[in-house]
């Protein structure tokens, strides 16, 4: 079950290939394929900041731009640690 | 006729957003044929005969196009028996081809060995083979005569097949709940997954539910096996009523009924549960216009089921953040008021408001009953019901009906 991924948020990640999101009137509801895991994401923002991931050169650099303030960013690193773990997001190669 | 709707908060705890509904169901029940080869004495859709306006092939792919649209991600497909409809297994392939992945239950009468590396073979489906005691003796009693050498062969077949994570799912009673470790052990002896859920009082369930619902005691001993071995076991989280006893289970802790949950029966209409079997609690059916979808966003009974609860006993309760005053299809089979104590409270409660019942009120029944009208082979024999006689007598001895005075 558990995976040996370490999120590091200085480096780029993306929405795993096997992993849709449903949009939800909370956030989205997040589901993966392959080891059939369903997670949440309790807020619009932290929806967007998931689905531009691929599109900045860190998970950082995503969260910055999805205008997250200041005082939540550790809680929106934690929530991307936590969809690490269970596969949701995955490491990019290039930046 | 629906209240004004309280307004959604926004952020707060899941918990809270589930209660207000979602714009899909996460745990979509679908019956797919009220056929059954077995005749259950706790069966929750009362099935046995097949009904003749159930879904057909074509409108049963349009439901799935449907429910792929609408991204419900998986179905939990059962019955009746789902595997005696001739196309059971062409549907499952088309539900899959279609990013909606099966789970299915059934008593395994289908799952010889060619079937079973047929599922092996086949990624995104799940199978669940029921079983009520983790001995012969204890299961037919309940499933009927021969139906645990059924369970087992197939899970023999699965195990074999190399199947991965197949489910042992036991409907937990007062004449099994002593032997969960023993399901534990078998279901390891197969390299299985080991399920338990809560027996409702629905369907042919409300006839054997006083006999056969765990005692207080056991529903005290379920809860502390669970603390200790729910990680490895599923519930469903059918169980959320014991969170009262102190420490919340994991899992949802809320009942579902149209807000994450919902069944769709074989002839297409939409309930708030699979529990919840009865008119008061039908929403619309798929073959409506507007299909599935406009079923589950815009009917009114969901949209009441889509409120916090704010009245009521059990909003008194000191407990009630806990168990959120538990299974609303258990309390309404048996009679209790919606807003009041699940019948198996935890806190005693439940007895209590069994207990002051009208006794001149009869509990409310399900409109529809598909029991088999005769004996079937296998018939369990908790109810003392005879069993189907020999077609021959020698049948049975090659002595009976000998008069040897």
């Amino acid at each position: 079950m558990a995976t040996d991924v370490v999120f590091d948020a200085a480096l780029p990640w993306q929405r795993a290939r096997s992993v849709a999101l449903r949009p939800e009137p909370f956030g989205a509801l997040v589901y993966h394929f392959g080891n059939r895991k369903l997670s949440f994401l309790k807020s619009k923002q932290l929806v967007s900041v998931v689905q531009t991931l691929a599109d900045h050169p860190s998970a950082l650099a995503a969260i910055e731009a999805g205008g997250v303030p200041e005082a939540q960013r550790p809680a929106y690193v934690k929530a991307l640690a936590d969809l690490a773990r269970s596969q949701m997001i995955e490491p990019r190669e290039s930046a | 006729m629906t209240a004004v709707l309280p307004e959604r908060p926004v952020g707060g705890r899941l918990i809270d957003q589930f209660e207000y509904g979602l714009d899909a169901p996460i745990c979509l029940t679908w019956e797919l044929t009220y056929a059954c080869n077995l005749a259950c004495v706790h069966c929750l859709s009362s099935s046995g005969r097949r009904d003749p306006r159930e879904l057909s092939t074509a409108e049963a792919e349009h439901v799935i196009d449907e429910l792929q649209r609408m991204q419900v991600f998986y179905v939990n497909v059962g019955g009746g028996e789902p595997t005696v409809r001739p196309d059971f297994w062409h549907l499952l392939d088309y539900a899959i081809g279609h990013d909606v992945g099966v789970k299915f239950s059934t008593n395994g009468v289908k799952l010889d060995k060619t079937r079973a590396a047929q599922l092996a073979r086949t990624d995104y489906v799940d199978v669940q083979i029921s079983l009520d005691g983790a001995t012969a003796e204890v299961n037919d009693r309940v499933r009927g005569e021969g139906s645990f050498a059924t369970a087992t062969r197939a899970l023999a077949n699965l195990a074999e097949a190399g199947m991965k994570d197949f489910k042992v799912s036991v409907v937990v009673t007062r004449e099994n709940a002593g032997q969960l470790d023993e399901f534990k052990a078998l279901t390891d002896s197969y390299g299985a997954q080991l399920r338990i859920t809560r027996l409702r009082p629905s369907g042919r369930g409300a006839d054997v539910w006083d006999q056969l619902h765990p005692t207080q005691a056991q529903q005290r001993d379920l809860y502390q096996w669970l603390l200790a071995n729910g990680e490895h076991v599923l519930t469903g989280d059918s169980f959320f009523h014991l969170s009262a006893f102190g420490e919340a289970l994991p899992g949802l802790n809320l009942c579902g009924a149209g807000r994450v949950v919902c069944l769709i029966d074989p002839v297409g209409d939409v309930y708030a549960c699979p529990f919840a079997i009865h008119e008061n609690f039908l929403a619309g059916n798929v073959r409506d216009e507007g299909g599935f979808q406009r079923v589950w966003q815009s009917s009114e009974l969901f949209a009441d089921l889509r409120s916090p609860q704010t009245g009521g006993a059990c909003t008194k309760c000191a407990h009630f953040d806990a168990c959120r005053g538990g299974c609303m299809a258990a309390k309404f089979f048996t009679g209790l008021p919606l807003d009041g104590p699940d019948p198996e409270c935890v806190q005693g409660y439940g007895e209590t408001a069994l207990a002051a019942r009208d006794a001149s009120l009869t509990a409310p029944r399900s409109h529809l009953d598909h029991s088999h009208t005769g004996p079937v082979r296998g018939q369990p024999t908790l109810l003392g019901m005879p069993a189907i006689p020999p077609a021959k007598i020698c049948d049975e001895s090659p002595l009976a009906g000998l008069d040897l005075r």
